[in-house]
């Protein structure tokens, strides 16, 4: 076989075309250089015998120089038999010019390509996994259908390949299997649906894309999957991510009932999008709208990819909210929007599209960002014209005056089709605010006078269209135009100024007649709209002012009668006999004037976006206002959701997992769940095994997937509790190191910094915790390496379902605020070692500005944070803002001498509230970092937002004003003394130490009689901390208890030490600060003494 | 050959290839085209599409006048050609079925990148000097249509990118630009960084660039401006160092996308950039600086062009002064005016600098170098017009551009970068430009 094709081959070298196979090869496309082509086909006559040498590099020169003639277009097949020979070579880079070649041409050597097969067999059996992969590739990839069965088996065999990457490219292989045998679409939906189930985020897209090609109506195969990809999402490589975010938006709408208000669809008119959240919130109160939690899942966890660089990725997600999401959510996406105008000039031009069909529906989601849309001169045509479009569609009676005067700027461009275009965005706006219709028109009237024809031309066009709406006011304009007439050649604008005439020739019926003589003359130079509307003109004139212009008509209409264009001579016909009475006219004659002088209505000026909505936005239909092939329609939302349960997991069949690097396999246990335990029971569970830990932390991310109820406990925003957690596992190993860091910080913090990078890298534990960290930010449940956790994760989650209650409307509002957070529940831990990561190391960056520590001491994270919120604003005073503060006991993130506050900012009255933030200025001398303004609450809605105050470890109240935009409200926050402090870790001896320099009027003491149950040591250690925010130095006597924290805004160190004599105990304090240790004593004592309850 | 059965045998082919007309893939073919219109690449991930679709596309260009007008999209009765131009080459698709454009839109353009980065400029001279490459990148991006890794870090793991050095040893030893095995970071759940980096010095720089957009009407008043930054890191760390970037001021940015390593989560909860890096070039993060606060126009702009009604001539007279600069020396200040049709020369005096006008199209370049503020500089003189031609209607606008150095005008500062997960001590450095972005006044 192989010699009868090299046969074939010589007789093509000698210019012969009989054989079948070089026909075809003729047919390929070389249309350019023809004769270029017979030369450098002989120059590329060595090719053959290079490849059939021996020698590799000659091979690959040989090879390279094919590849180049493939990329310029130019045939290469008859080289096919010497090329396929090389297919089992050694040499990778020979191998994949050879697979590039193949690829090529194998299609049209179908019985040639035949005898690679075999190489590609045995490559897919290779331990190398880059090689099973790439044989695949090509093997899928040679459109040969005789070899389809092949293809089939190697495919199956693929899917369950122990490499990701090969299942990836078993999931690519499957859409090529599809277009080239469309008969073997069930067996491939199979091996869809296997790999629909697999856990690594690398085959998700793939698989998801192939599922788009073969079975986009295979809904039900998504059912059991779709928690997982929406908890996969954020890990998936950016191309999968667009295609899973696609294909979810299509499930959500057959899945899920819709948030919108019923009857307000999509048509909903720019007006009542206008004031839609009034909208929204009378809904709020008829009917209360349930989000499904898998809905909500998705929104959020596509939400962080708005920050995506991928601009594919951004425009997906906008396309999503805007499908799915309740209307107050959409506003979103405004800002990544706006933020890929700075991208690639086809970037925006199709988020300019997608914005325009946007903006028509709801003005208010971009009226903040008018100025973004604001065009330069340098901006290309199509980009001028859709940032025009969007500005008109912004046009409101606020913002009028601002767009109208940059319109002028844009009318004098030198750019004279955007001019036009202007002109008639002008128009737009003048139709649809009436308040300006006015000036607009004036505007217009003056651009008459431009000395560029196409603009006074589009005035001309546009005024006519404006006059309509209200011709009887406006005579002086049409005697303006008239008298312009002489001067403007433009057809379309001459055909406008008569048709004016013609219309409201009453309005001006000295001028009218006039105009009709001049056009007499020049009738037979004219071009055909102005011919007809000449005609048009002198009929209306001839049936109101017949004494004046009967003959000039008369003289018109033999003229047109003669006229070379048909519809010139049919319509004179058609007039003569409908205004000219004679013996045969018949009944119409005598309803000539009221035919032709009948009120028009006026025209209807809108953006040519109107009905883009009917597609998906960021579709290429979209783009193209055209179904595109291929396309699929987005369904609506179905009156009654489809059974929910459908998506529970109950059985996950685990998918073996090799070959990936061992990067991180532990899970963090975060322990949200122990929230009130003891310090001994987390240590334990620490030190307990692994599977352990990690089922805990599956039962609290299935808890957390389903976060209503959870929200209001896990949004205290603790910033290093995670860190915290996710070290913990390495306590225990690193102990003993911490010890000494802490000594060595003492004697020498001068050196810190160097110790701490030491300390940081010390153990092998220390990065993988960090790795770690990582992966569990991901998501519940999306560690794609650990099976069997993520298996009962899916279990737990689906135990939970029917048990829980179904969230009422305001907590599922105040939800979508606190979205961010839900991953940043404060951690209690005995043995933090947030001293790593703390934000007040000093750093040995070059060029930057030193951040100064205030203390030596190492804050580490509270061991308790207490629930109770005090009340900063009550709903009656604040006329529906209400406000509730706690105490984070976390390091403030703005300052280190600030105390770190979370507020609970709710509105409970029946109108949105806006602009809420904190007055500039602060009566007292306090130093406060504000929160964020926010922009807007919703009714029912409430928000979670953190500030800091420093105190000056003063137990004073800081004041300071609460604002709306409406009203002002003075609050303020008095600190409990335990709130000043930060717990500190230290060691005993260290703490013996300190406390031994802090004696005399350091010290202040008091003996009291505990309550019997307080004398447990866990007892006591739970009433200290929760009086005041210090850390717990373990030791080993059972009598003494101590616990060390420093004051937030100086850094002092205060020593509490708690020892038991039978019933009584003593309580020690030991710092520089007496009063706060006077007051501290207080606390600590009416804690201890009452009893447990 | 007889003509018509050639004929015939083109329908065979042209049936054959419609089996699979409708195949649902999202870039069937790319084909590249200089801005002259000779198409010098082709490259198809499934059956051949004949480079005759491509004559759409010509009638479009030609339509479009200017290069950047070419419609990105363009419909044509089978196929949709989805194009982007980059570096006066238009890299043309085609696509056969409903596809995200920007999904396409943003493939091409990292495809544009990975040229640039593997040949320091993105070509048609590198691109036909490195065909080969080219090839072998865009079957490796590019599996049936679907993008397979695009990721620069694997990219290069995979083919080595070419040097000097390397193309003379593969001549003599006939060893590839192919690596053996497949990259492991293609298979961890960090995909953009390479496996086993080891460097002798351990350095990491981030350059904190800001770009200020805005337009300035005549008299000088602020129509909108605003501030777009980004950080570029060149990151050469050994292992797997987990890093934590810090602002003093994490409130000043409004908006954010980031490079894919960065975590969402810490940024969202604690403001701070917590990421393992790619090796190497990258950006990090881009960012908008919030509208609210008012943008520091760093240079005002004097000008004054004016054409008289009787004679072709006309009068420029430019000054530029820095205004808001905080304190530094604004550099590299570059006035450019495309100036009206009707205008066939400049006869101009700079006091600082040189100009440039170019009769063809139309544009006069004012290279001012560095703002002394002592001694502003000024452009004047006088135009000759086209006589007989009407004097322009409007005035022209005029671009700037222009840089200062160690300076982010928005005032963002970096406040630490702390390394864990290694154990030696990094180098580390920030660097603060400013530069104009689309900065224009209009006249």
């Amino acid at each position: 076989m192989l010699g009868m094709s090299a046969n074939s081959v010589s007789y093509n070298d000698q210019g012969s075309v009989e054989s079948g196979v070089d026909a075809v090869q003729e047919s390929i496309p070389t249309t350019t250089n023809l004769g270029l082509f017979s030369a450098e086909f002989k120059k590329n006559d060595d090719l053959k015998e290079m490849l059939e040498s021996n020698k590799e590099s000659l091979k690959l020169d040989a090879m390279r120089r094919v590849v180049e003639l493939i990329a310029k277009g130019k045939n290469a097949s008859h080289l096919f038999p010497a090329v396929v020979k090389n297919v089992a070579s050694k040499n990778i880079e020979l191998k994949k010019l050879v697979y590039v070649y193949l690829v090529r041409y194998a299609e049209e050597q179908q019985d040639l390509a035949l005898l690679s097969i075999s190489t590609f067999q045995r490559a897919l059996k290779e331990p190398n996994q880059l090689i099973r992969a790439s044989a695949l590739r090509v093997l899928s990839s040679i459109r040969v259908p005789i070899i389809v069965p092949i293809m089939m088996l190697a495919i199956k065999e693929a899917a369950t390949d122990l490499s990701p990457y090969v299942r990836k490219t078993a999931a690519h292989a499957i859409q090529k299997l599809y277009s080239l045998d469309p008969d073997q679409k069930e067996l491939l939906i199979e091996v869809i649906e296997k790999l629909l189930k697999d856990k690594s985020t690398l085959v998700a897209g793939s698989v998801v894309m192939a599922f788009e090609e073969v079975c986009p109506d295979r809904i039900d195969l998504i059912h059991k999957n779709y928690r997982k990809l929406c908890n996969l999402l954020v890990d998936v490589e950016e191309w999968g991510q667009v295609v899973i975010i696609h294909m979810l938006t299509r499930y959500a709408r057959t899945q899920f009932v819709s948030p919108w208000r019923d009857d307000a669809v999509f048509d909903e008119n720019s007006e009542k999008a206008f004031y839609d959240s009034e909208e929204e919130k009378r809904k709020d109160q008829s009917k209360p709208y349930i989000m499904d939690p898998d809905h909500r899942l998705l929104l959020r966890n596509t939400k962080p990819l708005l920050q995506s660089r991928n601009t594919a990725v951004v425009m997906a997600v906008a396309q999503l909210y805007w499908h799915l999401a309740p209307k107050h959510e959409v506003s979103i996406v405004t800002k990544s929007l706006v933020r890929l105008l700075r991208s690639h000039r086809e970037v925006q031009y199709i988020v300019l599209q997608n914005i325009a069909t946007m903006s028509i529906q709801r003005k208010g989601m971009f009226e903040p960002f008018m100025k973004s849309f604001y065009v330069r001169s340098t901006d290309a045509t199509h980009i001028k014209t859709l940032k025009l479009e969007i500005l008109t569609n912004l046009a409101n009676e606020a913002n009028i005056s601002t767009i109208l005067r940059e319109f002028q700027t844009y009318v004098k461009s030198q750019d004279k089709a955007f001019a036009a275009a202007t002109i008639q965005a002008i128009g737009r706006c003048a139709t649809n605010i009436s308040e300006v219709t006015d000036s607009c028109l004036n505007g217009l009237v003056l651009l008459l006078s431009n000395r560029d024809e196409t603009v006074v031309a589009e005035s001309v066009v546009v005024i006519k269209k404006l006059l309509q709406t209200q011709p009887s006011q406006h005579s002086d304009i049409i005697k303006h135009m008239a008298k312009l007439f002489d001067n403007i050649t433009v057809p379309m604008a001459r055909a406008s100024i008569l048709w004016l005439m013609g219309e409201y020739c009453e309005h001006v019926p000295k001028i009218a007649p006039d105009v009709l003589r001049k056009m007499a003359k020049s009738f037979t130079s004219e071009e055909d709209i102005v011919k007809l509307q000449t005609v048009n003109l002198a009929a209306k004139l001839y049936l109101t002012n017949s004494k004046q212009t009967k003959l000039l008509t008369q003289y018109i209409l033999n003229l047109g009668k003669y006229d070379q264009n048909y519809d010139i001579r049919d319509r004179t016909r058609f007039i003569r006999q409908l205004i000219v009475p004679n013996e045969k006219s018949g009944a119409l004659s005598k309803y000539a004037r009221r035919i032709l002088m009948a009120s028009k209505p006026a025209p209807v000026l809108q953006s040519a976006f109107k009905d883009r909505d009917r597609f998906q936005l960021g579709t290429l239909s979209h783009t193209l206002n055209a179904t595109a092939t291929g396309y699929l329609e987005l369904s609506d939302w179905p009156a009654v959701a489809p059974d929910q349960s459908v998506r529970n997991v109950e059985v996950v069949e685990p998918v073996k997992e090799t070959g990936a690097p061992a990067l991180s396999k532990s899970k963090p246990g975060k322990s949200e769940k122990k929230f009130y335990s003891d310090s001994e029971q987390e240590e334990e569970q620490e030190e307990g095994s692994s599977s352990e830990d990690s089922s805990s932390s599956s039962e609290e991310s299935g808890s957390e997937s389903e976060s209503e109820e959870d929200s209001e406990e896990s949004t205290k925003s603790s910033s290093q509790s995670e860190n915290s957690s996710s070290e913990s596992d390495s306590d225990k190993k690193k102990k003993t190191q911490r010890n000494k860091k802490l000594q060595q910080q003492k004697s020498a913090s001068k050196y810190r910094s160097a110790v701490k990078v030491e300390t940081k890298s010390g153990s092998e534990s220390g990065s993988e915790s960090s790795l770690s960290e990582n992966s569990s930010e991901s998501g519940s449940g999306s560690e794609p390496e650990s099976d069997s956790d993520s298996g009962t994760d899916q279990k737990t989650k689906a135990k939970h379902k029917p048990v829980k209650s179904k969230p009422v409307t305001k907590v599922d509002q105040k939800e979508v605020s606190l979205l961010d957070l839900d991953d940043f529940s404060p951690a209690p831990l005995t043995t933090p070692k947030r001293s790593i990561l703390s934000p007040s190391l000093l750093s040995d960056l070059q060029g930057l500005s030193i951040a100064t520590s205030a203390s030596a001491l190492q804050a580490s994270s509270p061991v308790f944070v207490p629930e109770t919120s005090h009340e900063l604003l009550h709903r009656m005073t604040g006329k529906g803002l209400s406000a509730q503060y706690r105490f984070t006991r976390q390091p403030c993130i703005y300052g280190n001498n600030m105390v770190s506050l979370q507020l609970t900012l709710s509105n409970s009255g029946d109108q949105a509230l806006e602009n809420i933030h904190i007055s500039e200025r602060s009566s007292t001398g306090q130093d406060i970092h504000r929160f964020n303004t926010i922009e807007r609450l919703e009714p029912q809605a409430s928000v979670t937002v953190s500030m800091g105050a420093d105190f000056n470890d003063s137990t004073q109240a800081a004041n300071f004003q609460l604002c709306t935009k409406e009203d002002e409200f003075s609050v303020s926050i008095q600190p409990a003394v335990g709130e000043l402090l930060l717990p500190v870790t230290m060691s005993e001896p260290d703490f013996t130490k300190e406390q031994s320099k802090l004696v005399g009027m350091n010290e202040s003491s008091a003996t009291i009689s505990m309550a019997p149950d307080n004398a447990s040591s866990q007892s006591i250690n739970r009433k200290v901390v929760s009086v005041a925010n210090l850390g717990v130095v373990t030791s080993d006597q059972d009598t003494i208890h101590r616990f060390a924290g420093k004051t937030v805004s100086s850094g002092s160190l205060v020593l509490v030490s708690v020892t038991l004599r039978d019933s009584d105990a003593l309580i020690t304090i030991n710092t520089e600060k007496t009063v706060i240790a006077s007051m501290l004593l207080r606390q600590l004592k009416t804690a201890l003494m009452n009893s447990a309850t | 050959m007889p003509a018509k059965s050639f004929l015939l045998l083109k329908i065979f082919i042209k049936t054959a290839v419609s089996s699979w007309l409708f195949s649902p893939i999202m870039i069937h073919s790319l084909f590249l085209i200089n801005n002259v219109g000779d198409l010098f690449l082709e490259k198809h991930w499934k059956s051949v599409i004949s480079r005759t679709v491509c004559d759409y596309f010509f009638e479009a260009r030609e339509k479009a006048v200017e290069p950047e007008n070419v419609p990105p999209v363009i419909h044509t009765p089978h196929h949709y050609l989805i194009n982007i131009y980059r570096e006066k080459i238009f890299f043309v698709s085609v696509t056969q079925t409903e596809v995200p454009p920007l999904f396409v839109i943003e493939f091409l353009h990292q495809v544009a990148e990975t040229f640039q980065d593997y040949f320091g400029e993105c070509s048609e001279t590198t691109i036909n000097d490195n065909v080969v490459i080219v090839y072998e990148l865009l079957e490796e991006m590019l599996d049936n249509g679907f993008p397979l890794t695009t990721e620069s870090n694997i990219l290069k793991e995979l083919i080595r990118p070419p040097t000097t050095l390397r193309s003379m040893v593969n001549t003599i030893t006939g060893i590839g630009n192919i690596g053996q095995t497949l990259p492991t970071g293609q298979l961890s759940s960090i995909p953009w960084r390479r496996a086993g980096v080891k460097y002798t010095n351990n350095e990491a720089y981030f350059d904190v660039v800001e770009e200020i957009d805005a337009i300035l009407d005549k008299s000088g008043s602020t129509v909108f401006a605003e501030i777009q930054g980004g950080i570029d890191a060149c990151v050469k760390l050994s292992g797997m160092p987990d890093l934590t970037l810090s602002f003093m001021n994490p409130r000043l940015l409004d908006d954010v996308s980031f490079h894919p390593c960065v975590r969402y989560k810490r940024w969202e909860s604690e403001r701070v950039l917590s990421f393992i890096p790619p090796d190497g070039n990258f950006q990090l993060m881009s960012y908008h600086v919030s509208a609210q606060n008012l943008v520091a126009i760093p240079v005002y702009v004097k000008q004054n062009i004016s054409f008289f009604e009787t004679g072709p001539s006309g009068r420029l007279d430019i000054t530029v002064g820095p205004k808001q600069t905080m304190g530094k020396t604004v550099e590299c200040v570059v006035v450019t005016i495309h100036m009206p049709k009707v205008v066939l020369s400049a006869n101009l005096n700079a006091t600082q600098g040189t100009y440039n006008y170019d009769p063809v199209t139309k544009v006069l370049m004012w290279d001012i170098g560095k703002l002394n503020p002592q001694k502003l500089p000024n452009l004047k003189g006088s135009l000759s017009l086209q006589s007989g031609a009407p004097k322009p209607e409007e005035n022209p606008n005029l671009n700037v551009d222009l840089k200062i150095q160690q300076l982010a005008i928005s005032g963002l500062k970096v406040n630490q970068l702390d390394m864990y997960g290694e154990k030696y001590k990094p180098f580390k450095g920030v660097k603060y430009v400013t530069k104009a972005g689309k900065f224009q006044v209009r006249m």
